[in-house]
């Protein structure tokens, strides 16, 4: 999706992208209804006229839906190239270049599509690798929980606990959780 | 998120240093008379004295403003002082490290409705045209019962990013009438220089936005005023000169003088009989490119309210230096923190609040400026606890604890956060 009010630079555009063999290239000059376009087309990368001041909406409707956000490439006047390396490395999706030509449209895009992968699958994995630590944790406090009411070894506090949800058909941080709220409640 | 934290400091491109010392720092703005600071710094001298050359560069939209820095086109930039809030919680497309040393001043926004929307208030609520932002809040609140009832279409209004401190004071006002920002109206994104001719062309009801745009809606006679920021909360921060901390940990001693720079150049906009040729340099076509005399008129704080010609003056409309208005209060970065939580941006978090505070950097502020009678010594405060610095609805804002500050709101998003909405 290119959206430009600059018709000959959004032609710039289009034509390096079907050049490039995309020809699903929607090219767009009016704000009105974008949303419901984005949704409605759904494209893999949004190309946006960085002298538009309605990039503040688009901003604005990815806050909203998390289903319309795409990445976005952007073409603007740059002579400093580190700082654009400094910007993907970053991890972020938009791009910068020097001028415009067509040939150079494609592998920009590209780019920006798979930075933009990039960054989400690791907020992902990030958000994953928390939540593990987290069950780690209660895991740790369920065991210790265990092994001073019980007076067993550590290992010994393990196996009951993986015994237990593996009776309860439960996941093993499940079971640590409830360990350590009754223990809560019973002030242990 | 911290990323853009670990791009290393080898890749960091220092400012550039001229021959002769001087430091060339470059500048992203956005046509606002609450730039002021940072033009007047850079056209009478303030910056030069300091051994910096300062390079403006306009751009059109917060987002670019955003990016633009963390690409390195800018050393530093005008910004929103939710922006480095945002930042510092991973909130917005590419969320790259932000940080404040210096607010801009306070005051400047104003929420302006379609003449036809206030009539209609007028009508329905009694109103004689000269009353306070709360009872303008809850006579659109009747109108907006009275939509419902017949089944219209509900006013849309225009804000200027999901991160700005328009979004959140509009919010607050419209909450305070009883009104459901989410559920009551339909809020939307307008760029602040198309705002009259939006509401004159009836694609929206009414904005809240920055100075000079109400009143020029109030002089095309599409608008009527009726609230501005000094309603809402008085001490709210508005722009704020946002920093990559990668920046200022290469060039402590440029951003040390800019601080300085900014610092004079705040207390020069502040001296009422300078503000004549401050408006005189804003309305060139480089800068602002509005009316000399709009502008004038919005630095003194000489309202025309509505097209009738009610007037106003409110005379703190916009405070650049005095009583504290460049200290960056890390309890304000908590209470914007605390409505980006009311309205279902992010949930509450002990992390997430701290993660808030590094944003905002006094110490950088008092490092620059040395001892001084007028500088703080502590960063955090209650905010709105003074009759001078109240909040519309009265609430007291104790950072200490947001959950107990937010149960206070019946009005908020608490329990639809945006951040899981759609999550599929």
């Amino acid at each position: 999706m290119v959206f430009d009010e600059n018709r000959i630079r959004a032609s710039i555009i289009e034509e390096g992208l079907r050049e490039a063999g995309h020809d699903r290239v929607v090219v767009l000059h009016d704000i009105v209804g974008l949303a419901r376009q984005i949704e409605r087309i759904a494209p893999d990368v949004i190309v946006i006229d960085i002298e538009t001041p309605n990039r503040d909406m688009l901003e604005h409707l990815f806050q909203l839906s998390r289903s319309v956000r795409k990445p976005i490439a952007m073409f603007v006047d740059s002579s400093d190239t580190a700082s654009i390396e400094a910007a993907v490395d970053a991890g972020v999706s938009a791009y910068v270049v020097d001028g415009l030509k067509k040939e150079r449209v494609k592998p920009i895009l590209d780019m920006a599509v798979s930075r933009f992968k990039a960054f989400s699958r690791l907020q992902q994995e990030l958000a994953e690798a928390k939540s593990a630590l987290e069950e780690r944790k209660v895991i740790e406090r369920a065991k210790g929980i265990l092994m001073k009411s019980r007076t067993i070894s550590e290992d010994e506090a393990y196996a009951l606990l993986r015994q237990a949800a593996m009776n309860e058909k439960k996941k093993l941080a499940d079971i640590a959780q409830s360990v350590v709220m009754a223990a809560a409640m019973l002030g242990s | 998120m911290d990323n853009g934290q670990g791009m290393g400091g080898g890749l960091a491109a220092p400012a550039a240093v001229r021959r002769d010392g001087v430091s060339v720092v470059r500048a992203g703005f956005i046509p606002l008379v609450d730039a002021s600071v940072l033009i007047a710094a850079a056209e009478f001298g303030f910056a030069a004295r300091e051994g910096i050359q300062l390079e403006l560069v306009k751009d059109v939209s917060w987002a670019n403003i955003r990016d633009r820095l963390a690409f390195r086109q800018f050393d530093i930039a005008h910004m929103l002082a939710p922006m480095p809030v945002a930042s510092a919680l991973g909130l917005g497309s590419n969320p790259s490290a932000v940080i404040t040393p210096f607010t801009l001043g306070r005051g400047g926004n104003a929420i302006t409705l379609s003449v036809k929307l206030y009539r209609r208030m007028q009508a329905l609520a009694d109103l004689a045209g000269d009353e306070g932002a709360l009872a303008n809040a809850e006579a659109l609140k009747c109108v907006i019962d009275d939509i419902k009832v017949r089944g219209e279409p509900l006013p849309v209004l225009g804000t200027t990013y999901p991160f700005s401190s328009h979004n959140y004071e509009l919010r607050y006002w419209l909450a305070a009438g009883g009104i459901h920002p989410d559920r009551d109206v339909k809020l939307v994104v307008v760029p602040p220089p198309m705002t009259s001719d939006a509401l004159s062309a009836g694609a929206i009801d009414g904005f809240c936005v920055g100075a000079p745009w109400n009143m020029v809606a109030v002089a095309r006679e599409v608008g009527r005023i009726v609230a501005v920021k000094e309603d809402i909360w008085p001490s709210s921060p508005e722009k704020v000169i946002g920093v990559r901390p990668e920046w200022a940990d290469t060039n402590p001693e440029t951003l040390a003088r800019l601080i300085v720079a900014l610092d004079r150049a705040a207390a020069w906009c502040d001296v009422p009989d300078n503000r004549r040729v401050l408006a005189e340099v804003l309305a060139e076509p480089r800068y602002i490119d509005a009316p000399e005399d709009i502008l004038h008129r919005v630095l003194m704080g000489r309202f025309t309210t509505d097209p009738d010609g009610h007037e106003r003056t409110v005379s703190d409309y916009f405070t650049f230096h005095r009583d504290g208005a460049n200290f960056p209060w890390i309890s304000q970065a908590q209470w914007i923190f605390s409505q980006m939580v009311r309205w279902g941006q992010v949930d509450h978090s002990k992390e997430k609040q701290e993660k808030v505070a590094t944003a905002f950097r006094p110490d950088l502020y008092r490092h620059a400026l040395g001892p001084r009678a007028d500088i703080p010594s502590a960063d955090v405060r209650v905010e709105g606890g003074q009759r001078q610095d109240g909040f519309i609805d009265g609430a007291v804002f104790d950072p200490q604890d947001i959950p107990a500050y937010l149960k206070g709101f019946n009005v908020h998003n608490l329990e639809n956060p945006v951040a899981t909405r759609d999550e599929t």
